[in-house]
């Protein structure tokens, strides 16, 4: 990659090195027993990576996006349920960021600063409200002091398990957007109950939880901005949470390339590698344009965001679209270069195909993100 | 077309409602524990679709053979790809020796096999000779009057479970045309199953890798002509690939029931998502490729039951239909969004399955090859 600065470029290094020594051989591991990454979670929080975003005012480094997005792409391309470990705990912290007072910030953060371990979560999806989350049904009535809560999400990555949930609810169905609010929960609430933890086809190495709130009660001052404020923030972290999706999808993409065109020169057929016959040829130069293309498409969304442009959030919308769909194809064909051995779990490739369909669509399916992309586009 | 033939119509009804009844409920546990259900099992041999490449007389269909084996596999994968499996694996697995066997071998081993409803698996694949069957390593030496098969067999599915084996060994040096089948039993000292594989889908079938060493068989034994296995093998595809097809076929159906079902179910921004213009463009692409699927596979049959050469449609028919399930199942995901990536919903379990069907009886790349040579062949002869 061009004009990376000298620190980006030494600390990429860094973690491609991790990702290929000691994330890499964990992965099929993980995918097998459906086991959260604790590993990567220690070393990431050893190494300062687990919470990048964090600001600087909170003991943060305060990452940039275009940073970010490197990282998450080194990482997916040997085990896209870590990378979702990175994402999940941005996403958390992201609506505090965005939305939050000095004082909630510091209350809320700071504990993430140094070597924490601690995880966060995002919950918005309830089970009736997935692409349309303003269908979400769970309510939060101010009581004195506190506000009660109600209602009930679901796939919640690392639900079960975060210190703070960014919780999105209506504090005013009647007024649609401008009546959703979002909340700092904290583990050990009473009336946090925690559903089952769901069985998915990938991405296995991460807990997708459903979350229950029965008369949950929290204090006020742990209202994220103003009320109805929710929905905005909410729109806001999607537009940088799709980057990031973005990106993971780029590094299963570039993992499942990796292993395609090491197999297609080791792969004797016919008296020479596969990767002498032409129509092998012609699919991994298909693969490698489209990564390429999903690549820059995203790092370019990124840089856009950092400079707080709105056009990182239409090139966001673009590249999770593009990045999604080019890694499904990619790990689908993947599979195919590696034929027999493709389908079955040793060789990796099958894992990567199952994990990049998720990419198509959470944060948004992609028939949502094409939407959002068109009607942007005719309504300017 | 077969819709024209009132007893194949009236056929396929009957295994389309056993196979609702009786296997879509043992689908999900199927997959999940990587074991074919007895009753399953059971049921296939029940509706005679285990023997139904047998000649008449072991339990066959006189007529119409390939698309009967068609409507089986299609029926079946609607609920449960790794049941249609069977049928597929059974078939290719006992057509080098209805094929090949003399008839003293047939009349001795048919009626066993037919009596204590025996399998029969494929051992053609190596480590080394996937695509390229010519490649062929494992050795068949003729000693007195036996032949002595050495060699390692690799994703031969029912391998682990199977009584019968038919193997494709080396009886020359010359390429693909030193190769020869041979028909080997279960209990053969010498024959020993390896590793069985873990897999992304059609789970509900062993499929493991079998070890020859020293295996001696009667030279009786032998299916087909010495060195001439090769042929016989493509001939094995003619049949077998229509087949793969229409369990693609059968894949996208069942994939399209799912999701037309949820689009009318689920209500987004406050209509059905059937009402959406962009769901609505998935269902019309995926009906689409299923009808032209349908066809491609249902033609290529016939003209293999009627005794013309159908490779080049048997090709089509595989790419085709493997290729639109695989789309087909991957856009069934989105459709139920989220919810379509947990095992809960029998789509992903869908998705997983398809994709063995753009590999296997031939890479959909060789696939595409053999189309090729086919039209070249038709052009330089007319």
């Amino acid at each position: 990659m061009k004009h990376l600065t000298e620190e980006q470029k030494v600390l990429l290094e860094m973690v491609r090195d991790v990702a290929d020594r000691e994330i890499a051989p964990r992965a099929i591991e993980l995918d097998e027993k459906h086991a959260f990454p604790e590993h990567a979670q220690k070393l990431f929080a050893e190494l300062g990576l687990l919470n990048p975003l964090l600001p600087a005012e909170q003991g943060g480094t305060e990452m940039d996006n275009e940073t970010f997005v490197m990282i998450l792409e080194e990482i997916g391309r040997v085990c896209a349920s870590t990378a979702l470990l990175l994402i999940a705990q941005a996403d958390g912290m992201l609506p505090i960021i965005h939305g939050g007072s000095p004082v909630l910030k510091e209350k809320f953060l700071r504990r993430f600063a140094g070597s924490s371990t601690l995880l966060t979560a995002f919950a918005a999806t309830e089970p009736s409200a997935g692409s349309d989350l303003l269908a979400m049904k769970t309510r939060a009535v101010k009581k004195g002091d506190k506000y009660v809560i109600n209602g009930q999400k679901c796939f919640i990555t690392n639900g079960s398990l975060a210190d703070i949930i960014s919780l999105y609810a209506y504090t005013d169905p009647e007024r649609g957007p401008k009546g959703m609010s979002v909340f700092v929960v904290e583990k050990g609430t009473p009336g946090l109950i925690y559903g089952r933890n769901e069985k998915k086809m990938g991405m296995r190495g991460c807990v997708n939880s459903q979350l229950f709130f029965e008369n949950m009660e929290i204090p006020a001052e742990n209202l994220i901005g103003a009320e109805g404020d929710g929905f905005a923030n909410l729109m806001k972290a999607l537009s940088i949470n799709r980057v990031f999706c973005a990106a993971q999808a780029v590094g299963i993409a570039q993992g499942a390339l990796e292993r395609s065109i090491s197999h297609a020169r080791e792969r004797v057929q016919f008296g020479k590698p596969i990767a002498d016959l032409a129509p092998i040829q012609f699919m991994i130069a298909d693969m490698a344009t489209a990564v390429e293309a999903a690549r820059l498409l995203t790092r370019e969304a990124a840089q856009w965001l950092d400079e707080k442009d709105k056009k990182g959030v239409l090139l966001g919308g673009m590249a999770k679209t593009l990045a999604s769909d080019t890694a499904m194809r990619v790990t689908t064909d993947a599979v195919q270069i590696l034929g027999g051995a493709g389908y079955m779990q040793e060789y990796g490739v099958e894992r990567m195909m199952r994990d990049a369909k998720l990419t198509q669509i959470y944060t948004g399916t992609n028939q949502i993100t094409r939407l959002v992309t068109g009607r942007t586009l005719l309504r300017s | 077309m077969y819709s024209n033939n009132e007893e194949l119509r009236m056929a396929a009804n009957m295994i389309r409602k056993a196979a609702r009844e009786q296997v879509a409920p043992l689908a999900p546990s199927i997959d999940a524990t990587g074991q074919l259900n007895p009753e399953v099992e059971g049921l296939l041999w029940d509706l005679g679709l285990m023997t139904v490449v047998f000649p008449q007389k072991y339990g066959g269909m006189a007529q119409h053979s390939g698309t009967f084996l068609c409507i089986g596999v299609e029926e079946l994968a609607r609920c449960c790809a790794s049941s249609a499996l069977m049928l597929i694996i059974q078939a290719v697995g006992s057509f080098p020796i209805i094929h090949g066997a003399r008839p003293e071998l047939l009349d001795r081993l048919l009626p066993r096999m037919v009596e204590n409803r025996e399998l029969a698996a494929y051992l053609v694949s190596e480590p080394g000779a996937g695509s390229d069957v010519a490649s062929i390593r494992t050795t068949a030496v003729k000693d007195g009057d036996t032949y002595v098969i050495t060699g390692t067999k690799c994703f031969a599915t029912n391998g682990p479970v199977a009584s019968v084996y038919s193997v494709l060994a080396r009886t020359s040096n010359n390429g693909r045309d030193g190769l020869s089948f041979f028909l080997v039993e279960r209990e053969t000292p010498g024959l020993t199953i390896g590793k069985i594989e873990k897999k992304l889908g059609q789970k509900g079938s062993q499929t493991s890798e079998v070890h020859l060493e020293e295996v001696r068989v009667p030279a009786g034994n032998l299916l087909g002509e010495e060195n001439k296995g090769f042929k016989l093998a493509m001939k094995d595809f003619d049949m077998s690939r229509p087949a793969v097809a229409a369990q693609a076929l059968g894949i996208a159906e069942g994939a399209f029931e799912q999701m037309e079902r949820y689009s009318r179910e689920r209500e987004t921004f406050g209509k059905q998502l059937c009402e959406h213009q962009m769901i609505q463009q998935i269902l019309a692409d995926s009906a689409t490729l299923i009808e032209a699927s349908r066809g491609l596979v249902y033609r290529a049959a016939a003209q293999y039951d009627e005794g013309k050469r159908n490779t080049k449609l048997a090709s089509m028919a595989k790419v085709f239909a493997s290729d639109a399930a695989m789309k087909i199942t991957t856009d069934a995901i989105q459709v139920f969004g989220g919810y379509g990536y947990m095992q809960d919903y029998p789509v992903e379990r869908m998705f997983r399955d398809a994709k063995l069907t753009q590999i296997f009886e031939g890479a959909n790349q060789i696939q595409r090859l053999v189309i090729a040579r086919e039209i070249r062949k038709e052009n330089s002869t007319s």
